[in-house]
């Protein structure tokens, strides 16, 4: 492997680490509040309401059925309102936030429909209101289940952003496609496919130990 | 003494897949200030509806749940949630919150009516010492035993200073020995904070222990109301004889023998009744099941005896006992 292609490789390695940390960020802004919402308007629970959970039910439906590579490619010209352009790192983490929202709203919604109906009925008792509710009893008593979530979803970005790579956006993915891909050069592929191999590894490793230190049944 | 809760006509009926329920039954009762009042009843009877309609945890379909002469249901959610500040309940399955520590439990409560961070340390803290667990704070539930967690609840639902705590089945999960000191810890409660409380449960012994007067609840309806001595010693109605009066566990060796049962207060469980009956009228009596209870600290025993064939014999042993101040009934073989 030439220089040329080593420094490429790392400068990869450095943008996916970018293109996957600000679109975990931002997924989980807009996610997790979409996944509250999900879970606490659903039947029986305590913001009961058809209407809302519907349409946020069915837009997360629609987003998440949506292949990722569809996505990108519709996605471009509103990458390009966001952050005027629609190639490079910055502007796939558009499309990979998209693309993340829906999975991270239905992985806190399953996380907090975890929580026992029980710490519930006893916040009620002690004349909490819902939204206290959800903040100070149920969100914390999911916290180890929303960080095992977490690092799920990280690596579902990371390799999301893998795909970005075929639109022009940087990273791992993209030097695997031109190098090892179109230019038929075995080892930069398969260089490119340990690293990220070992890059989500990594997150699945410290997303369990985080949930373990933080479960405390 | 004032009235905490009068219920007046209460009603609970359930729809589900079109099919409908009623858990409760026309039920009218009241709960007085400062008395342990228990609920008891098989489950499945109704008894902890009944209970949630006391903080409007659940609903009532008709009739009035009024707390201290204020309509439950008249109240919106605000008004509601500052009402179940007054109104604490602890549960069969403790109902902690298990990434916290057992001082941010005991601190929720108070949290919860806006306790400034200092006060709300301060005072998890004594409730901690009068349950006992000071030692534990900074624990997590999952650390300690079914009994510890109970007292960590109690230490919750006591920490903003309620009129009234509720208890679900709050010793149904525990072991006798830890139900008792439970139980003793309820009583001192009680006593010393002149705390109003209701307990639901399915077990006699938890009534006889502590409670001062009891509902029984069979299949929705109230089957019986009164102080728990009372209840105890004559009960009226079926479900009433069934939780007090333990099912024969031995037939009658004779079948057209009669079997009646006998009860004792305190005031005679020191005298040997059937030892001096033996002497005095040289007749026996064949012992099926007997057992002895503390009442509120007063010895209650029953003694469930079959009688010889013989009419007149009969007769002379139950006038026998009754000369003595024991109360004699019948037990119908198919009860």
């Amino acid at each position: 492997m030439s220089d040329y292609i080593k420094d490429a490789i790392l400068t990869g390695v450095w943008e996916t680490f970018v293109m996957t940390f600000f679109a975990s960020l931002f997924s989980y802004v807009v996610g997790m509040p979409l996944g509250v919402i999900l879970y606490s308007t659903s039947k029986g629970r305590l913001l009961q309401n058809r209407g809302v959970n519907f349409i946020i039910g069915a837009i997360v439906n629609i987003t998440r059925s949506l292949p990722f590579l569809i996505l990108l490619v519709l996605l471009i010209p509103f990458t390009r309102l966001v952050v005027g352009q629609s190639i490079g790192t910055t502007a796939a983490i558009v499309p990979l936030t998209i693309g993340a929202i829906p999975i991270v709203a239905r992985m806190v919604e399953s996380s907090l429909n975890e929580v026992q109906p029980g710490i519930i009925e006893a916040a009620a008792s002690m004349g909490a209101s819902p939204i206290y509710t959800i903040i100070h009893f149920i969100i914390p008593e999911a916290m180890p289940s929303l960080l095992q979530g977490g690092a799920i979803n990280v690596a579902t970005v990371l390799g999301y952003s893998a795909m970005a790579g075929v639109i022009g956006g940087g990273g791992l993915g993209a030097i695997a496609l031109q190098y090892g891909y179109y230019r038929y050069q075995k080892d930069v592929l398969w260089t490119t496919v340990t690293l990220l191999i070992i890059m989500v590894m990594l997150i699945q490793e410290l997303g369990i130990r985080l949930s373990k230190k933080h479960r405390k049944t | 003494m004032d009235n905490v809760f009068e219920l007046q006509n209460v009603y609970k009926t359930y729809k589900n897949d079109g099919k409908e329920f009623t858990a409760l039954k026309d039920i009218s009762l009241t709960i007085k200030e400062g008395e342990i009042f228990g609920i008891i009843g098989m489950s499945g009877a109704g008894k902890s509806t009944l209970v949630r309609t006391l903080n409007r945890l659940e609903e009532v379909t008709s009739g009035t749940v009024s707390f201290y002469g204020k309509d439950l249901s008249s109240l919106k959610s605000k008004e509601l949630r500052k009402v179940r500040h007054s109104i604490s309940m602890i549960f069969q399955g403790f109902n902690l919150v298990n990434q916290r520590t057992v001082i941010q439990n005991v601190e929720q409560s108070l949290k919860i009516i806006g306790t400034p961070r200092a006060e709300r340390r301060a005072k998890a803290l004594k409730m901690l010492e009068i349950v006992g667990l000071s030692e534990k704070a900074n624990q997590y539930p999952a650390r300690l035993s079914g009994g510890q967690k109970q007292r960590v609840a109690i230490a919750r639902a006591l920490a903003a200073d309620p009129k009234v705590l509720l208890c679900d089945e709050a010793t149904s999960a525990l072991d006798p020995k830890i139900t008792n000191e439970i139980l003793d810890l309820l009583k001192k409660i009680n006593e010393e904070r002149k705390l109003t409380i209701v307990i639901i449960t399915h077990e006699m012994s938890v009534v006889e222990k502590i409670c001062d007067r009891v509902a029984i609840i069979d299949d929705g309806n109230l089957a019986e109301i009164g102080d728990v001595k009372e209840v105890f010693s004559n009960p009226k109605s079926k479900a009433a004889k069934k939780l007090v009066f333990p099912s024969n566990p031995f037939d009658p060796s004779d079948e057209s023998g009669q079997i009646v049962r006998i009860v004792f207060d305190g005031t005679q469980s020191n005298v040997p009744f059937i030892a001096n009956l033996v002497e005095q009228t040289g007749l026996k009596v064949n012992i099926l099941s007997a057992n002895t209870r503390s009442v509120g600290g007063i010895g209650y025993g029953q003694m469930i005896v079959e009688l010889p064939s013989r009419a007149e014999d009969r007769q002379r042993i139950i006038d026998f006992f009754r000369a003595g101040g024991l109360s004699v009934s019948e037990v119908n073989r198919n009860e």
